[in-house]
């Protein structure tokens, strides 16, 4: 279980959250959904300890997050943020190895090279484990990306925005395979999600965030209604069922 | 409302513009009378004052020539940052002049009437220029942050190769061409001085009689085509004046780099003319900058020549604060 | 090329052996054991300078890929980021201070100015708007102008100038003799031991955030990659002066041939490096031959050539 308590953080002197105290669930698929700008990603990126904690405390299972060894951590949870930056020159098959990099500090067993072998062919990126990073779509890389994140083989996974670039079906089949994750495996998947219907499909639990606050949080059948779904939004949507869960309508 | 708020301030801002030109004039005069008069003793005043005002002269050519050269270039690349120096104009220059040496020999450099080799060079420099320069600048510059490398990797490729050719010569040869390309204001030739000062203004006129259309030119190439300039043609016009304005001031008294880094002098005198004209129209931008450029290098040259007693600090100083104004303006987020 | 390694130590070979042979003096190296003056010439003067443009092209190679990787830019070196003018500072203050001070605390003082410069072309570059890649070049040189312009100012004050010409200008391996290069073995060293924290570096260069997530300190492998590449900066310039591109373009060339999987290419990048220089200094030294024409202006000249080819033939991205 991932316990925040208190969390407040500022950018620049504006605001992004506000008092969050939150569980996330241990063994399930969490979504967190919101408005642009309602701190989802900052939240996320606290959890994974990209930013600084200012205010509040996380504790990730039994360990304070900001007083365990940030390679301790690696290993117990990986994060993969929204890759803006411009890309390395590695090979996919280099990059994709490097997310055993936490448990193997440079030395790689045979299990460490099946993993990465194994990942590299969940994200059907098998034929162009030779290619340069540089050298591949925006999708390919941002599935590479994945890939190694997924090698870390970690307890808990934490994906800013991972459907970004990626096209319809690739976008089905990581939220599938995140799903399975926490089923087959019992691992425990926090996700940034744009797309309401995403988190409708797939989601165990619900974490909605507006203006930095907490909205709604719970199953996707007690959040994702039409009342808190258009406060939430600020506009008026319906709520269908499909195959038996939620589906987010709106013109 | 923004508009009409822009409307009603006009006529003010008209008038101010004016006051600070006529301001700047009068403290360039007030310079100029105290650099030819200060500490004039009682013997050789004819000659100390005809010393003093060649190298005055030579101060206001160079100064109006960077300042002109600075504010087109900045124009053609639309580009607040960009200075002909920045780009390997002057070093362009020095590898011309090496390569005249290499051409013709010592001797043979040196029986050429000191006229027609600067006319020469002048022609061959605009022509370079205009044909290397346009190729770079002439579509429009998409990645402006590839072009200022390109230009500073080609003022390192000019450098180099001037080196290169020098060394190939002789020492003796080499030691020409090393005197030929450091700068002094003590260098510059009395009979040059008129022929130089004469080109400055009139590629200066040529400046303020194109000014309406370098108003256009400076928004980009998209907006100045879609507005219908002729871009390209107005591209090599303006490229051939900058070309004209640093032959003649590096000609006069060499080139303004030193240490083989760029030197910043036009790009603090364009930043100021900005900052004080606060305008896009050029006939103001023109004679603002080339006024403060003045200013600065009559009064500057003055306080370190005859206050400190150091001759060739000016430069450094400069470089030194040019570099700071541009790491300022870059944090700032005005380079883009 | 299926072994670039190989090709590269291959060309090595000759390339050194043409150094031993080229010289003012007509000796004949191979009867060196049997000829006293030729051993002579040979240990004081030829091994000195062959092995002194071996270790200077190793070690700025692997320096540049390091910052490269630091500073995850590709068109930044050693050389144009303001480290060699931050050297020439520290030195220059040390002599003036301390004239007397003993021969390694003056290359620490350089390195530790190294550092220091090197440490503020990254701050300043942190602060710059991330996609614009180009900017950051154009940072480090003007940084490396206006620090430039102190030393030259404070050399001129205090009648030094000739010292730091030899700093700052080309640089050229002519006044190496036994007893003068035995600094850049430092810088050998230290880019040798970058090797050992390859992964990290190449970790480092994928990105800070990636780097947490697989929870890496960056801080330190940050200072780590600045100490090696300012120390490697501070003693070739104090030693022979700047040499220009080799840092700049041989991780570009290597990288676009073999990754940047700095394990497996920093031995390439030191090899390759190495191989550069030496092929400069001869042509340096045999085109106007008994004369010479140091080194980095030879290199001013081809490394401007091959840098100008990768900016246009490699397009968006970095």
């Amino acid at each position: 279980m991932i316990q925040l308590s208190g969390i407040s953080h500022r950018i620049g002197g504006a605001p992004i959250l506000n008092d969050i105290t939150a569980e996330l669930p241990r063994g399930k698929l969490t979504a967190l959904i919101g408005p642009n700008g309602a701190g989802k990603s900052t939240l996320l990126r606290l959890i994974g300890r990209l930013e600084p904690l200012q205010q509040g405390s996380i504790h990730i299972d039994e360990m304070d997050l900001t007083r365990t060894p940030s390679v301790d951590l690696a290993r117990r949870l990986a994060v993969l943020g929204q890759q803006t930056q411009i890309a390395s020159r590695l090979r996919l098959s280099d990059l994709v190895a490097f997310g055993r990099w936490p448990h193997h500090q440079g030395r790689a067993t045979a299990r460490d090279r099946k993993i990465t072998a194994e990942a590299l062919e969940t994200f059907g990126l098998g034929d162009l484990s030779h290619r340069f990073l540089d050298e591949v779509s925006g999708g390919q890389a941002q599935r590479a990306y994945l890939a190694m994140t997924f090698a870390q083989d970690t307890d808990w996974l934490l994906l800013d925005e991972p459907l970004n670039n990626l096209d319809m079906s690739h976008a089905r089949g990581l939220m599938s395979r995140l799903s399975g994750l926490v089923g087959s495996a019992g691992k425990s998947v926090v996700v940034v999600v744009h797309e309401v219907n995403y988190a409708a499909a797939w989601a165990d639990h619900i974490v909605a965030l507006k203006d930095g606050r907490i909205a709604a949080t719970g199953t996707p059948d007690e959040v994702l209604n039409a009342g808190t779904l258009s406060a939430l939004y600020d506009t008026e949507i319906e709520v269908a069922r499909h195959q038996g869960r939620p589906l987010v309508l709106h013109h | 409302m923004a508009d009409t708020a822009l409307h009603l301030t006009a006529m003010p801002a008209g008038r101010r513009k004016t006051r600070m030109l006529l301001a700047l004039s009068v403290l360039l005069a007030a310079a100029s009378a105290l650099w030819l008069f200060q500490g004039l003793g009682e013997g050789n005043r004819a000659f100390i004052l005809q010393l003093r005002a060649v190298k005055l002269g030579a101060l206001l050519v160079v100064a109006a020539a960077v300042a002109v050269s600075t504010m087109l270039f900045q124009t053609v690349a639309a580009n607040r940052v960009l200075t002909p120096s920045i780009m390997g104009f002057d070093s362009l220059y020095v590898l011309l002049q090496t390569a005249m040496v290499a051409g013709l020999g010592v001797a043979g450099f040196a029986a050429i009437p000191q006229l027609t080799k600067f006319l020469a060079e002048l022609v061959l420099m605009c022509g370079l220029a205009v044909l290397l320069f346009g190729t770079l600048l002439g579509r429009g510059t998409r990645d402006i942050g590839r072009t200022i490398l390109t230009g500073v990797i080609l003022g390192i490729m000019f450098r180099s190769a001037a080196g290169l050719l020098a060394r190939l010569i002789d020492p003796n040869e080499y030691a020409v061409v090393q005197a030929a390309s450091t700068v002094s204001f003590t260098r510059a030739d009395p009979v040059l001085l008129p022929i130089g000062a004469g080109l400055t203004a009139a590629a200066i006129g040529v400046a303020l009689w194109l000014a309406p259309r370098l108003d256009v030119l400076a928004l980009g190439r998209d907006t100045a085509v879609s507005l219908g300039l002729r871009h390209g043609r107005m591209v090599v016009v303006t490229l051939a004046l900058v070309a004209l304005l640093v032959s003649v001031a590096t000609a006069l008294v060499g080139p303004l780099s030193v240490f083989g880094s760029p030197a910043f002098f036009g790009l603090v005198i364009a930043g100021l003319a900005h900052a004080l004209a606060r305008s896009h129209r050029h006939d103001v931008l023109l004679p603002a900058a080339v006024l403060i450029a003045a200013n600065i290098l009559v009064i500057g040259q003055m306080v370190f020549e005859r206050l400190l007693g150091q001759q060739a600090a000016l430069s450094v100083v400069i470089e030194f604060a040019g570099g700071l104004f541009f790491l300022y303006l870059l944090l700032k987020g005005r380079i883009r | 090329m299926k072994h670039p390694l190989g090709v590269t130590v291959a060309a090595l070979v000759p390339l050194t052996l043409a150094s031993l042979m080229t010289g003012a003096a007509s000796i004949d190296v191979f009867a060196a054991p049997s000829d006293p003056w030729a051993m002579l010439v040979l240990m004081e003067s030829r091994l000195p300078r062959t092995l002194a443009v071996l270790l200077t092209g190793a070690a700025l190679g692997v320096a540049g890929m390091l910052l490269q990787a630091l500073v995850r830019n590709r068109f930044v070196g050693p050389d144009t980021v303001g480290t060699g003018e931050s050297a020439a500072l520290g030195l220059l203050a040390i002599t003036l201070l301390a004239p007397a001070a003993p021969i390694w605390l003056k290359i620490l003082t350089a390195a530790a100015a190294a550092m220091a410069g090197t440490a503020l072309f990254v701050a300043v570059i942190r602060r710059l708007p991330p996609r614009e890649v180009m900017l950051v070049p154009i940072t480090g040189i003007v940084l490396a102008g206006v620090i430039g312009s102190i030393v030259t100012y404070i050399a001129w004050q205090t009648d030094l100038i000739q010292l730091i010409t030899t700093w700052l200008m080309t640089g050229e391996f002519s006044g190496v003799i036994a007893g003068r290069y035995e600094v850049l073995w430092i810088a050998g060293a230290a880019a040798g031991l970058a090797w050992f924290a390859a992964d990290r570096f190449a970790i480092l260069g994928l990105g800070e955030e990636v780097a947490t997530g697989l929870g890496l300190g960056t801080k330190g492998i940050m200072r780590l990659g600045l100490a090696v590449v300012s120390l490697v900066t501070a003693m070739v310039v104090t030693t022979v002066g700047m040499i220009p591109f080799i840092g700049l373009v041989v991780p570009n060339i290597i990288s676009r041939i073999m990754g940047d999987n700095l394990r497996q290419s920093l031995p390439m990048v030191a090899a390759a490096g190495a191989a550069l220089l030496m092929a400069c200094d001869l042509i340096g030294r045999l085109v106007r031959y008994p004369f010479e024409i140091p080194v980095g202006t030879i290199m001013g000249f081809v490394g401007a050539g091959i840098f100008l080819i990768l900016l246009y033939r490699k397009p968006a991205h970095g």
